[in-house]
């Protein structure tokens, strides 16, 4: 965490990359620190403003073709995502975040260049992944298994200066064996929307990371387990 | 027109449509008004069009509030005379050919138009006036799509130059899509979702809000002034007279349903002093905002589908025991992501209890929202949990199929 006591959490433009639900991450990083006595506030950067450099997470959601684009070029011109990162920011990527947060990606049918923060690049795939998605995550990491809903029409390739985020146990992911990928703090994933609401132990290693404590003191987590339970199985069904 | 004006090709899609409706009803397989529809248009493509010709159409479109607005315009209009109308909600054209069909000749007819199909139901019934309520996203719908329907509706008018339109003022992409024609009646119903209109679909800049008005900061485009408005508990009309609307349905939402309806029948020559009485008449559209009475609890049913729907149902919701029911079967829309997008906070102040196939997903949503619930296995066991008086029930489309089922099979 930066000098000041209070943790900083900020949306990547939620005027242009927030399709569905994405505001859930935001809610539920600061509801997560605020039940473990961390003082938090969120802050939403439209893209028509300065992106700041100094806050310690960073979340970026999905959204169609054209706002993906124009998301890369301003983040790219901006240019205060990349220092925040060689600074030590955490960032959470979810579905056309993830893959701008790469070397290129396809969109309205042409390459465009990504952020190049994470060493892969997106492609078309032949049908659209629609649905449950499951996957155990890397070991590294010691989290539980992922679960969330995929809707997009993307693939990924991962280079090897990132690791992925999971193997795939049910759904498409990148490319039905890996999904998502890691490298440093940065997660990317395409569980898209409110992906934190089933993986709470995701939002608590962010937390971790921004914070720089090994664990955090256990909250209730009946409701989240609940969900996740449902969720996992209906996946395998 | 009568049938006897009907083309032969017409005449015998007509009588075999009624058949086959008939048929659908007779074999328990829902009202038949697809069916009949469906079977119609394969004999006779032109069947819509032939049973338009002669009468004076309103067509009534938007993501939410049509089926309502609707039922409350051709009660309006019906101070006129028959009128015909689709009231079961089959709101595509196969649905519009059966109910005219069904209905024979009249003079008028209201019909709830997909927001998809208005264009090409413009282009079959040559309406004398189109509704245009609002437009926000719905299931997988993205922002970026409501302004392409909004892109579609503009179209479809600038091509039907004669066509009168009612529009609501207050929802940006409406007011641009009205602007498609020349001859607009603008009324004020209130906005309480904002999420899908804050870029000005004519230049992409910031849409801006302060009260109620709004104006886009990088084009001309703004509010029009309205013609129609709700204040209080009624409405104005365009000669600045204010009329009391006494309505059995609940909610601000309903009474700018009912300011639109007014508009619509104005259109029509019908004097709100004259439609007023009728649309108090109104008790229920389609099993929505029905109240039951089982077990000494009023139970009231408001079918919430989207989220700018969510947060008119609480709006309407009286401050009472309220059961939450969230499915995601395939009429849903398989996520629920969109439980984010919906700020629940309006529900801190009365006992909540959550049911449906994805409580869990609910449940979740209303911890982080700072909601307190209770889960409930089963619509009887909600009942069960609450004390005697009201009972508000939201729930999103199956969810509210399988209560109004529930409910039928004990009455």
């Amino acid at each position: 965490m930066s000098s000041e006591s209070t943790l900083r959490i900020v949306w990547i433009y939620p005027d242009l990359l927030s399709t569905y639900g994405d505001r859930g991450n935001m809610l539920i990083l600061t509801r997560r620190a605020a039940m473990r006595g961390i003082p938090a506030e969120a802050y939403e950067i439209r893209s028509d403003q300065p992106m700041p450099s100094s806050a310690d997470i960073y979340l970026i959601g999905g959204g169609e073709d054209g706002p993906q684009a124009l998301a890369a070029q301003r983040l790219i011109a901006d240019g205060g995502l990349h220092r925040a990162v060689n600074q030590g920011a955490a960032v959470l990527a979810i579905c056309a975040g993830y893959q701008l947060f790469g070397h290129s990606f396809f969109a309205k049918g042409s390459k465009c260049p990504g952020l190049g923060l994470l060493d892969l690049h997106s492609d078309r795939g032949e049908t659209r992944a629609v649905g449950e998605l499951r996957g155990d995550i890397d070991p590294r990491l010691g989290l539980p298994p992922l679960t969330g809903f995929e809707n997009h029409g993307g693939r990924t390739h991962l280079g090897p200066g990132v690791s992925p985020l999971a193997r795939v146990t049910a759904g498409i992911g990148n490319d039905t064996q890996t999904e998502g990928a890691w490298h440093g703090k940065i997660l990317g994933t395409y569980s898209h929307g409110p992906a934190l609401a089933r993986n709470p132990a995701i939002a608590d290693l962010l937390l971790r990371w921004a914070i720089g404590a090994d664990s955090l003191s256990p909250v209730d987590d009946t409701w989240p387990d609940r969900l996740r339970s449902e969720r996992l199985a209906a996946a395998g069904a | 027109m009568t049938d006897g004006k009907l083309p032969l090709r017409a005449k015998v899609a007509t009588s075999v449509s009624k058949t086959a409706a008939a048929l659908s009803r007779a074999a328990g397989r829902g009202d038949g008004s697809v069916i009949g529809g469906w079977i119609g248009l394969k004999i006779d493509p032109d069947l819509l069009a032939h049973l338009a010709g002669g009468r004076a159409i309103a067509l009534i479109s938007g993501t939410n509030g049509k089926t309502t607005t609707t039922r409350l315009a051709t009660a309006a209009l019906e101070v006129m005379g028959r009128v015909a109308t689709n009231s079961f909600g089959a709101n595509m054209p196969t649905g519009h050919t059966s109910a005219l069909a069904k209905a024979g000749s009249t003079p008028f007819a209201v019909l709830e138009v997909d927001e998809h199909y208005l264009a090409r139901v413009i282009d079959a019934t040559e309406p004398r006036v189109v509704a245009m309520l609002n437009l926000s996203r719905d299931q997988l719908d993205r922002a970026k799509e409501v302004s392409m329907m909004a892109q579609m509706w503009r179209d479809a008018l600038i091509g039907h130059p004669d066509v009168r339109v009612v529009a609501n003022a207050d929802d940006p992409m409406v007011v641009w899509a009205a602007q498609g024609s020349g001859h607009v009646t603008w009324f004020s119903a209130g906005q309480r979702w904002h999420d899908d209109s804050w870029v000005c679909p004519q230049s992409g800049d910031p849409i801006e809000r302060a009260g109620g008005d709004w104006w886009c900061t990088g084009c001309p485009l703004r509010r029009p002034n309205p013609q129609w408005r709700v204040e209080d508990e009624g409405v104005v009309d365009p000669r600045g007279d204010w009329h009391l609307v006494k309505l059995q349905l609940p909610g601000t939402v309903n009474l700018g349903n009912a300011a639109t309806a007014l508009a619509v029948a104005a259109e029509f020559g019908v004097r709100p002093i004259e439609a007023l009485p009728r649309l108090a008449t109104v008790a229920s559209v389609a099993g929505r905002y029905a109240q039951v009475d089982r077990d000494g609890r009023n139970v009231r049913l408001l079918l919430a589908k989207n989220p700018a729907s969510w947060l008119e149902a609480f709006d309407m919701a009286e401050r009472a025991p309220t059961l939450l029911s969230i499915n995601a079967r395939d009429p849903d829309g398989l996520d629920t992501s969109w439980l984010y997008d919906v700020d629940f906070a309006p529900l801190r102040d009365r006992p909540v209890l959550i049911t449906g196939d994805r409580a869990y997903d609910l449940a979740v949503r209303l911890e982080v929202n700072a909601v307190p619930f209770r889960h409930v296995k089963s619509f009887e066991e909600a009942i069960q949990a609450v004390p005697p008086g009201r009972l508000e029930v939201i729930a999103n489309y199956t969810a509210f199929q399988d209560i109004r089922a529930e409910l039928d099979r004990v009455l």
